[in-house]
């Protein structure tokens, strides 16, 4: 029986990986939701946060922080959002893609760039290109907290404020549905004017200790509030894109399974014929 | 009644804490506690670690803690935007004096001046966790 041992050991063992990849489908399920839930609770601070700058920009109109001051773009950061494992699709190709067409872009206009990096997928693909790198978080894993993040972002923003960058963007991938994800690039520095909404059009603030201070504050938390809804974000997009590259290894796994499962009866079926046909020959001679 | 409450949000990066009409609110300013009635002129402030007091018009009297933080004051509501506030309760007082432990050690070690502010951020809120957890006990027996 030629091939049959074969066969048999084949079809174990590609229906053991469809098991794994079945496993990491449904973790990937699961993670996702909770995911999604985070990327919801981070909503609210960053919607305030927002609607407080807008106040401040309409209400102190004469003292301007740097961070709300557009400079010629001659340096410019990009912070990237990867994920820290594989196996998720394109995922993080798509991200580091749009990454290199936007640093092409400024390239282009003789700026220089250097990279923020988040996530060690990130760190690995980047590493090869011998830009600089500022500053690089791995291993934030599936509840990435804020103060995990807080130092890489700091580097990033005393390079602007030291004149270091003139400029700074972030890359993630938004989650569309959970089919989707869409890398986008979107311009942290300087931090694009707000509209202040429904307020009256002349008053204060009463800041306490000094306006500068606050500003620097809350325009620092602003920062890392986006930067944080980016890296949980890139979460909810890993877990979903985790989730489809794995049905469809499942589904492979099945179809592959199903095909050698034939070939391996016919090859049977033949063995069995064969036996047959010589057993009749024999039982003739005799 | 619109004018006798002011509408409170508390909300920390992580999540939403406390959203909800209040007849006054008290917060760690940095430069001493603020007491926050309904029209208070607009402010604008930053916040030390601490608690966040607030007296809701059914006469409940909430607390919160927060590690830092900004505030916002319209007249006709508080905004905090707290850097890791939790609710009161799920404050662990023994992770508080281990916190406090371990800064308290560290203060004690050779260490460099980064360290040292590090520990001595961490010893403040941990002590500001335990007084927080002492009222609240207080309060309830």
């Amino acid at each position: 029986m030629p091939g049959t041992k074969e066969i048999r050991s084949k079809i174990a063992s590609v229906k053991s990986t469809q098991k794994i990849t079945k496993a990491m489908e449904m973790v990937a399920a699961s993670k996702m939701r909770r995911a999604q839930e985070r990327m919801r609770l981070a909503r609210p601070y960053a919607d305030k946060i927002r609607t407080v700058i807008g106040h401040l920009n309409a209400a102190n109109p004469d003292y301007r922080h740097p961070f709300l001051v557009t400079r010629e773009p001659k340096n410019v950061g990009i912070i990237v959002v990867s994920s820290d494992r594989g196996l998720c699709g394109a995922l993080n190709a798509n991200v580091f893609k749009t990454t290199l067409l936007l640093m092409r872009d400024w390239q282009a206009k003789g700026a220089n760039v250097s990279l923020c990096l988040l996530g060690s997928k990130g760190l690995a693909f980047f590493r090869r290109l011998g830009l600089p790198i500022l500053a690089s978080v791995t291993g934030l894993g599936d509840k990435p907290h804020v103060k995990d993040l807080l130092g890489s972002v700091k580097v990033m923003l005393d390079a602007y404020r030291d004149g270091q960058l003139d400029r700074v963007f972030i890359v993630n991938a938004q989650f569309v549905n959970t089919m989707t994800q869409k890398p986008e690039a979107v311009q942290l520095l300087p931090v694009e004017t707000i509209d202040g909404g429904d307020l009256q059009e002349h008053w204060d603030y009463i800041y306490e200790p000094g306006a500068a201070d606050i500003l620097d504050g809350v325009l620092m938390r602003y920062i890392e509030s986006q930067v944080y809804r980016g890296a949980v974000e890139s979460v909810a997009c890993e877990m979903a894109a985790r989730m489809v590259a794995m049905k469809a290894a499942s589904d492979n796994a099945g179809n592959l399974i199903g095909e050698l499962q034939l070939v391996y009866n016919k090859a049977r079926q033949a063995a069995i014929t064969k036996e047959l046909a010589e057993i009749v020959g024999g039982a003739a001679a005799v | 009644m619109a004018d006798h409450t002011i509408h409170c949000d508390i909300v920390s990066a992580e999540g939403e804490i406390f959203s909800g009409a209040a007849k006054m609110v008290f917060v760690p300013a940095a430069q001493g506690e603020l007491g926050i009635a309904p029209r208070h002129a607009p402010l604008l402030s930053l916040l030390k670690a601490g608690e966040v007091r607030v007296l809701t018009p059914d006469g409940q009297e909430l607390f919160f803690f927060v590690g830092g933080g900004a505030l916002e004051i319209q007249p006709k509501k508080v905004t905090v935007l707290a850097d890791t506030a939790l609710r009161a309760k799920d404050v662990d007082e023994a992770a508080a004096l281990a916190a406090k432990q371990r800064a308290e050690e560290a203060l004690k070690g050779k260490i460099d001046k980064i360290e040292q502010a590090e520990a001595l951020a961490e010893l403040a809120r941990a002590a500001a966790q335990l007084r927080l957890l002492q009222k609240l006990r207080k309060i309830k027996g």
